[in-house]
């Protein structure tokens, strides 16, 4: 068992090596690749030509991340990149595979294929009063996806948010109108199956206005497809004054997926957020979740879940950038590893000098079945006010022998016994889903999987 | 029912049941008492199938079977049942969800179907009544935040549910007040058959005014030192485990 080790990244590579040794590997600088691929197709893309030159350059300065990069050291993505992807694809999506991927009835589904708008599969039809939703490359007329596409995720701070904001060719914008409450989720399904290796870019915007109530759904599938498709999927979020917003994230995406899946929200005051993010399955995972709470009485809950198998790579990087006095932040992130799989906390809280009185919360827990498996784990706290609760904590183990041993002497099997175990693990984070069908969704995966 | 013959294990190399022996028949009451640390636990954690301890000689015959080469669930499906003198707590666990597991992995064991649901939620009613445990406690994840006296409890209620040919209780007493012991005493005494046998482990002798054995035996340093009636426990109790000591001039 190896908890916390910091140089884990010889192995990850070799990891992820060991699952492409089944094609030949063409060592394709991508970086330069996707500069010239943007010469050529920026003007058949959407929207604002400048922000997308602005994207572009930083990119070209940033590049595809390596191993020496500190935000990427524990996963080698420019490994994953270096193989001919095309930038956009054709969609060999099934109405049958669509079908498997649905997961809730009674929602608003908005559907992206292979990172674009699909109007056809969506079912958005009659929506009610107050909200919006449509294609990103249809909003740009929209004062409110104007006031605030792009203002959030910065294109200098990250490659993928800046070759997303480069490239993206559609994703969905979401607008919930002030003082508009609905309690039917929003379902935003993101499939993917690529007829040869593709690079997709979604970008989706969701703006909650003051006061106003939503639930949100984002789930990630990667059905069998003859290509491997590399998803940088991007979302921002605004939440207004006072609003609410819960979002879901479930990330299923087999074993060959990719997906780099960044999520930037930003919160004015007195607003809640809740982001629940569970990673199910995946080739290489990545997920990039800032939250800047930029006021005050702020209220914000960050629960993730990841089981990982195999030779998965699973990386979850977050951070909650508390600028202003009198917020609550609360974040409990869990995973299962099993087999040669490698998981990656990386949780970052930031407390500024303005920000009083912030009470910021965050706890990893993860249990290591294999001894083959890797966890890595590492809470960066940066306080810089002087009257303000933190606290964060770790932990990495087997299963409890004790519990193990109780089950069993009533008569459960070993397997049983640690099924269960395993489960109730997992359940501390399903119980935050509010979304009853969703519940029992994940509760029916989480189930399915230690079977 | 039970044969224990010679039997020895040690933990770390370091050996704390030093050669028991002991014979049990199918309606019998036995109490083993024994100062702390003379392996009281670790006798029952053997039978139990803990796999932490060594056995390094001697044989268990439980009804015809050779206990020692069975898994922990199989024992308890034979009809083994241990109550935990320290039950741990399993956050997340239902109870009733575990138990109904449980319950259904021993039936499958003998070739029975899985209970029937209102069969089983009958039974959990029932039972629950027998050791007087509140139905909240019954939902709630395996002794999260039980008290002490909710936790034995618990451990009869279980006991109740699985219905097991041996049961061994060990100090299923300690920590108990009066009301509290009597109602797990009573469940004890109600859920006794001529088909089962019961073994208790307990320090004091006041439990045994409740159960009352058939035979008392004293286990000192790994090894069962004295048997007798229960008066033994009466003596045991009035002279202190001093008298155990001069008469075996340790
Ligand atoms: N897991 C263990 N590791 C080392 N020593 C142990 C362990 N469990 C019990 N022992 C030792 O074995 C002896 C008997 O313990 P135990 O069976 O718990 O006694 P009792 O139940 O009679 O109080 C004690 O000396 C105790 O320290
Ligand atoms: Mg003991």
């Amino acid at each position: 068992m190896r908890a916390v080790i910091l140089s884990l990244s010889k192995y990850l590579c070799s990891s992820i090596e060991g699952s492409f040794n089944m094609e030949t590997i063409t060592k394709i600088n991508t970086t330069e690749k996707l500069i010239n691929a943007f010469e050529s197709s920026k003007n058949s893309l959407f929207g604002d030509l400048e922000l997308r030159e602005q994207a572009i350059e930083s990119f070209s300065k940033q590049g595809i991340p390596n191993r020496k990069h500190e935000e990427y050291k524990y996963v080698n993505v420019e490994l994953l990149l270096k193989r001919d992807f095309a930038i956009s694809t054709a969609t060999t999506v099934t109405a049958e595979q669509m079908a498997n991927v649905q997961m809730l009835k009674d929602a608003f589904v908005v559907v992206i294929e292979n990172g674009n708008f699909s109007k056809n599969l969506s079912s958005i039809a009659s929506l009610p009063k107050g909200i919006n939703i449509q294609n990103i490359a249809e909003a740009t007329g929209n004062a409110a996806f104007q006031k605030h596409y792009a203002k959030y995720a910065d294109v200098n701070n990250d490659a993928f948010i800046a070759m997303n904001t480069a490239f993206t060719s559609g994703g969905v914008f979401i607008h919930i109108e002030k003082n508009t409450v609905i309690e039917k989720p929003i379902h935003i399904l993101h499939v993917s199956s690529a007829a040869e290796n593709a690079i997709i870019n979604p970008r989706n915007l969701m703006v909650v206005e003051e006061n106003a109530q939503a639930k949100i759904v984002e789930s990630f599938a990667t059905v069998a497809s003859a290509g491997k498709v590399f998803n940088n999927a991007l979302t921002e979020i605004f939440i207004g004054a006072n609003a609410n917003l819960q979002h879901y994230k479930i990330q299923d995406e087999n074993e060959a997926g990719m997906l780099l899946n960044t999520t930037q929200a930003y919160q004015e005051k007195q607003s809640v957020f809740s982001t629940n993010n569970f990673t199910l399955s995946g080739l290489f995972v990545r997920n990039n979740l800032n939250i800047v709470l930029d006021d005050e009485f702020i209220e914000t809950h960050l629960n993730g879940l990841y089981l990982t198998r195999g030779n998965q790579v699973v990386d979850n990087h977050t951070l909650v950038d508390h600028r202003k006095p009198n917020c609550n932040s609360n974040e409990l992130y869990k995973g299962i590893i099993e087999d040669k799989s490698a998981a990656t906390f990386n949780g970052k809280i930031f407390v500024r000098k303005d920000a009083q009185k912030t009470n910021a919360f965050q706890s990893n827990k993860n249990i290591l079945l294999s001894d083959d498996g890797t966890i890595n784990t590492k809470p960066q706290l940066e306080i810089y006010a002087d009257d303000v609760k933190c606290s964060h904590g770790t932990s990495t183990g087997k299963l409890d022998e004790d519990k193990i041993f109780y089950l069993r002497a009533r008569g459960l099997s070993e397997t049983s016994a640690k099924k269960l175990l395993m489960h109730a693990f997992a359940s501390e984070v399903v119980e935050n889903i509010k979304i009853e069908e969703l519940r029992d969704y994940v509760e029916e995966k989480i189930t399915g999987r230690f079977a | 029912m039970l044969s224990i013959k010679n039997l020895h294990a040690s933990i770390d190399g370091k050996e704390i049941l030093r050669g028991i022996n002991l014979e049990i028949k199918a309606g019998e009451v036995h109490a083993i008492m024994g100062p702390n640390g003379s392996g009281k636990s670790t006798l029952s954690a053997v039978l139990a199938g803990r796999e932490e301890y060594e056995v390094t000689e001697g044989e268990v015959i439980f009804n015809g079977k050779n206990l020692l080469e069975l898994a922990p669930e199989d024992r308890a499906r034979e009809g083994v049942f241990l109550a935990f003198q320290y039950p741990v707590e399993i956050p997340g666990v239902s109870n009733i969800n575990f138990l109904k597991t449980a319950l259904n992995e021993i039936r499958a064991y003998k070739g029975l179907p899985p209970m029937e649901a209102k069969d089983f939620l009958a039974l959990v009613k029932e039972k629950q009544k027998l050791v007087e445990l509140d139905g909240k406690l019954a939902n709630r994840s395996v002794n999260e935040g039980f008290s002490g006296g909710e936790k034995k409890r618990n451990e009869i209620f279980q006991m109740a549910m699985l219905s097991p040919k041996l049961a061994i209780l060990d100090e299923t007493d300690s920590g108990l007040d009066i009301d509290a012991l009597r109602i797990v005493a009573g469940g004890v005494n109600t859920l006794k058959s001529k088909e089962n046998a019961t073994i208790v482990i307990t320090h004091y002798q006041r439990l045994l005014d409740y159960i009352i054995p058939d035979m008392v035996h004293i286990l000192y340093k790994g090894q069962i030192v004295k048997s007798g009636p229960k008066e033994l426990a009466l003596e045991l109790e009035e002279k202190g485990y001093d008298f155990i000591k001069e008469e075996i001039g340790a």
